[in-house]
């Protein structure tokens, strides 16, 4: 027995996501990025003296969605609270958030398999499907960025008081694979809900990491540490591959775990000391004296469940049933929800759906398209694949035929026509051609005939060549077996 | 007679008949500024040339149009300092106007000045500014109440008509009462609180200090509505008040409380508020007695909330992007402190450090929740005795003004100042105090009526009733 499987980790995440909406968290203010530092910025976001904060119901309302979609019971009436801390940031010095009723309890993330890395997703650990709690979503404003120079600091102040979901798991993950799934499930169904680009390189989704490790069977966790400056959704996997090993190393040389920060470096491909835990931060939360409690209950609510979109789940489970997709293929189609809009079009009006896949999915995707844009109208792959299952053109035609759709885009008939590729499949023709071949191969019709099956392919070589690669193959090969056994 | 002896009443009957203009206002009112503002030091900040200038640009047919108005140091008024009487805002000119000043400004009114006041709104004697004291009008050795006090003695000592001020806990009526003027606290939500400078939010009211009881409601009517800049303004649609005086208090249920004659109270003042009582029998009001039996608690609860939010409210102040900032800082941590440190004086600190503590942990329950849970308590005590009355009738401070020096070494003597007056902020109900008598060393009285929540009318129609029968607003006070 391996040493490391002698132990479990225990994993717990805090997921932040930007909620896109049109204007900041409690002011007017432009919610966008990239634009020149301190542009979008109001008396408000500023936390000038005298200013009051109203909240964004759009931002509300996407907390709920969100909700809505992951599960959640959602509070009829949720509060909103000062979480106090000094840090230059934050323009007010406690940062508007939730604490004792946030809008969102419970619900959970199911694990998919094909979002585990891809050399795991045979794993059984990727084929459970794990449903991962959530503690809860809450609603909170982002602070400004800092910038730091030799000798001083500079704040922009465009992201200050933007709208901020945090998404708190149970601490239920057991491995970094689960934690990189459970990311990218919950991704996805941000996506799906347009609740956030949820991008973890721009920062749109952040995440912080709670690890332990215990020996497998104890039910207590053990100390806890805190892992930061994670930014991209390999890299959390990375860290907490690196951090597990580490805690396993101490714990086996007997030595304690110390509750702590520690950084994430992605270059070192290790976990640094950022801070030891033994001054917890006291943040006095208390109910924010400047905001109603916000009533879910009556319309909020209600108009939130009416932009609950069809889920990821629910759109793989309708592609293997209405189109004959495999699971892999459903959850490449569900993880582009644009590329999917494309297939539904192309898979529409043929029965040949699982074809269409095959070739959007392969051939398609390999040009690197942009769905929304292309000029290669969807339809066409239907009537690419109709024309392979009807034996019109086979299969090495269809690559050509799809080579110059790619080129000059037009319906793949006429491509067909164009290029002079109908099959032939008219039998008379057929026939007379095998003739010409048994004829004029006396050598390939004895070896078959000796029991060298095999030499039938000289034969089909020759149709091929004859038909100038027209002649439909599997007939070729069933009229020439007929021949050559009478 | 100068023109800053008369109400916004009369003069905006002469200016709508072109009798008069607003320049004439503002000129007699710096007259007397000049006559007297050396003794009072009513304000922090005054522009003439300012406000001589916007008297001449005044629209007379506007609801407040040449009126001139002062305004408490802690509203935002555009390109204004708003120092808040504090070193710490040092600097700081507003980038932008709070809905209070922006409403007067629609209304025509011109801007007057800008009035001392505790620092951060946080006394009763307007001690605590960091721009020097404020002497009472009527007797210069004395504390003009606080925190309006700078509001209070403008309006009191006649050179200003009108002020705008702060209530948290008493801040508008007690310095009204010590000053001989009509100070409202409004409902809680019915003036916006955007731009002026947060105290304790959750109780923070403007309000304004007039000479008479139809000046506050006509101050009212401009300033009051909801602001889509305040998510704490009710909804309900804008009032104007007192379009139609009664003048009579005939069929009244006066609730007389009786936590609110204590043992140890000053007894002139007792004797003229139970005189104000008198008065409502004899017009044919009914007393009722009464009793708000959380009373006692009222200050314990306010200094645990309104120092909670405050510790919040107040963090803001760092040094980072606006005001003061301590020279040459090592770090961001050193930056904070000494700026704080430097900033804010000594009862700003002391609120600050017991707001901190009641939220800390491991205390929150014994304190800042304990004190929400006895503040529904009071709140209930005020709707249970609005169910026999219609209005409240009780002194608005124990005592008239106090002597200068008297009680800054006490800070708990201090707050009983604020005895009568904080239960309404917690409560949240509106309140208005004025004029009920002297003293016989002719220092003012103040009677506070409390109205239902959203009952503005009510008491301003007693109060402009009681003011009727009486001519304590018409005193003036020694030249």
């Amino acid at each position: 027995m391996s040493s490391s499987s002698k132990w479990e980790a225990v994993i717990g995440l805090e997921v932040h996501v930007q909620v896109r909406t049109r204007t900041k968290m409690f002011c007017g203010c432009v919610n966008q990025y990239g634009d020149p530092q301190n542009t979008h910025l109001c008396p408000v976001c500023l936390g000038l003296p005298g200013s009051l904060p109203v909240p964004n119901e759009e931002a509300i309302r996407k907390t709920i969605l969100t909700g809505l979609m992951l599960g959640c019971q959602i509070a009829p009436v949720a509060r909103f609270d000062r979480k106090n801390y000094f840090y230059p940031d934050m323009p007010k010095n406690y940062q508007i958030s939730q604490y004792d009723d946030p809008l969102c309890a419970g619900g959970g993330v199911t694990l998919d398999p094909f979002l585990f890395p891809k050399e795991i997703q045979e794993s059984d650990e990727a084929k459970a499907g794990r449903k991962i709690r959530l503690v809860r979503i809450h609603l909170e404003e982002d602070v400004a960025k800092s910038f730091h120079f030799e000798d001083r600091s500079g704040i922009d102040f465009n992201r200050a008081g933007t709208p901020l979901m945090e998404i708190v798991s149970e601490a239920d993950l057991r491995s970094p694979g689960e934690a990189f799934s459970f990311l990218g499930s919950l991704r996805q169904i941000l996506l799906a809900g347009n609740v956030s680009d949820a991008d973890m390189e721009k920062g749109q989704m952040r995440c912080d990491v709670n690890v332990s490790v215990r020996p497998v069977g104890q039910k207590e966790y053990g100390t806890k540490v805190e892992l930061k400056n994670l930014n991209s959704i390999s890299g959390v996997r990375r860290a907490l591959t690196y951090e597990i090993a580490r805690q396993i190393a101490a714990c086996e040389k007997g030595e304690a775990i110390a509750h702590e920060t520690r950084r994430w470096d992605d270059e070192a491909g290790a976990t640094f000391t950022m801070r030891t835990k033994e001054k917890a931060h006291d943040y006095r939360y208390f109910p924010e004296p400047d905001l109603l409690p916000v009533r879910t209950d009556q319309g909020l609510a209600d108009s939130a469940r009416k932009l609950v979109p069809e889920l990821p789940s629910e759109l793989q489970t309708r592609l293997a049933r209405d189109f004959g997709v495999t699971p892999y293929q459903a959850s490449v189609l569900t993880s582009d929800r644009i590329l999917c809009g494309y297939y539904e079009k192309a898979a529409a009006g043929t029965p040949n759906k699982a074809l269409v896949a095959n070739w959007i999915l392969n051939d398609f995707l390999s040009t690197q398209p942009d769905p929304s844009t292309t000029p290669v109208r969807p339809e066409f792959f239907g009537e690419l694949a109709d024309l392979v299952a009807g034996g019109a053109i086979n299969s090495a035609q269809a690559k050509k035929v799809f080579t110059e759709l790619m080129a000059s885009p037009t319906s793949p008939r006429e491509i067909v026509k164009k290029l002079g590729l109908e099959q032939i499949s008219d039998s008379s023709a057929l026939s007379a051609y095998c003739d010409e071949a048994i004829a004029a191969n006396p050598r390939s019709v004895e070896d078959y005939k000796a029991g060298k099956m095999n030499a039938i392919n000289a034969l089909k070589g020759f149709v091929m060549k004859k038909s100038q690669g027209k002649a439909n193959p599997a007939q070729v090969d069933e009229i020439l077996r007929s021949k050559l056994s009478a | 007679m100068s023109l800053a002896h008369e109400s916004i009443a009369s003069l905006r009957r002469r200016l709508a008949s072109k009798e008069i203009h607003s320049r004439d206002i503002v000129r007699d009112l710096l007259q007397q500024i000049d006559a007297r503002e050396k003794t009072i030091h009513a304000y922090t900040h005054l522009d003439r040339e300012a406000a001589l200038a916007a008297a001449d640009k005044a629209n007379s047919s506007l609801p407040l149009g040449g009126i001139p108005i002062a305004i408490k140091d802690n509203l935002n008024v555009l390109g204004d300092p708003c120092t808040c009487a504090s070193k710490i805002l040092e600097g700081y000119k507003a980038p932008y106007d709070a809905t209070a000043i922006a409403r007067l400004r629609q209304a025509g009114a011109v801007l007057l000045g800008r009035t001392n006041m505790d620092e951060f709104a946080m006394g009763s004697s307007t001690e605590n500014s960091a721009l020097g004291i404020t002497r009472n009008p009527w007797d210069s050795s004395r504390i003009p109440g606080g925190s309006s006090g700078g509001s209070a003695a403008a309006v009191g000592g006649r050179i200003a008509l009108a002020a705008l001020g702060s209530d948290t806990g008493g801040s508008i009526r007690q310095p009204a009462a010590l000053c001989g003027c009509v100070g409202l606290k409004p409902t809680y939500g019915r003036i916006s609180r955007y731009g002026l400078v947060a105290f304790a939010s959750s109780l923070d009211q403007i309000g304004p200090l007039t000479r008479t009881v139809e000046d506050s409601a006509i101050l009212l009517s401009a300033l009051a509505g909801h602001d889509p800049h305040d998510n704490t303004t009710d909804l309900r649609k804008p009032e104007t008040f007192l379009t139609e005086k009664s003048g009579s208090v005939k069929g009244l249920r006066v609730g007389i409380p009786k936590e609110y004659f204590i043992p140890g109270m000053d007894a002139e003042t007792e004797a003229a508020v139970r005189q104000s009582a008198d008065w409502f029998k004899k017009n044919g009001a009914t007393l009722v007695d009464v009793s708000l039996p959380h009373t006692p608690s009222a200050i314990a609860v306010y200094y645990i909330l309104a120092t909670a939010e405050a510790s919040a409210n107040l963090a803001r102040f760092d040094g980072v992007r606006y005001g003061r900032r301590a020279a040459d800082p090592r770090d961001v941590l050193d930056l904070y402190h000494r700026t704080r440190s430097e900033g804010f004086g000594p009862e700003v600190k002391r609120r600050i450090i017991l707001g901190t503590f009641v939220l800390s942990a491991g205390y929150t329950d014994a304190y800042y929740r304990k004190a929400q849970k006895v503040r529904g308590m009071i709140r209930q005590d005020f709707e249970k005795a609005f169910a026999s009355c219609d209005l409240l009738l009780t002194p608005t401070s124990p005592e008239p003004a106090f002597k200068l020096g008297e009680r800054t070494q006490d800070p708990l003597k201090m707050y009983l100042a604020d005895v009568f007056t904080i239960s309404v902020n917690l409560a949240g109900n509106p309140a208005i105090s004025l004029p009920c008598g002297f003293t016989k060393s002719n220092l003012p009285i103040g009677l506070q009526l409390i109205g239902p929540r959203f009952g503005e009318e009510k008491i301003l129609q007693a109060a402009h009733a009681y003011e009727q029968g009486h001519d304590w607003h018409q005193r003036l006070p020694p030249a």
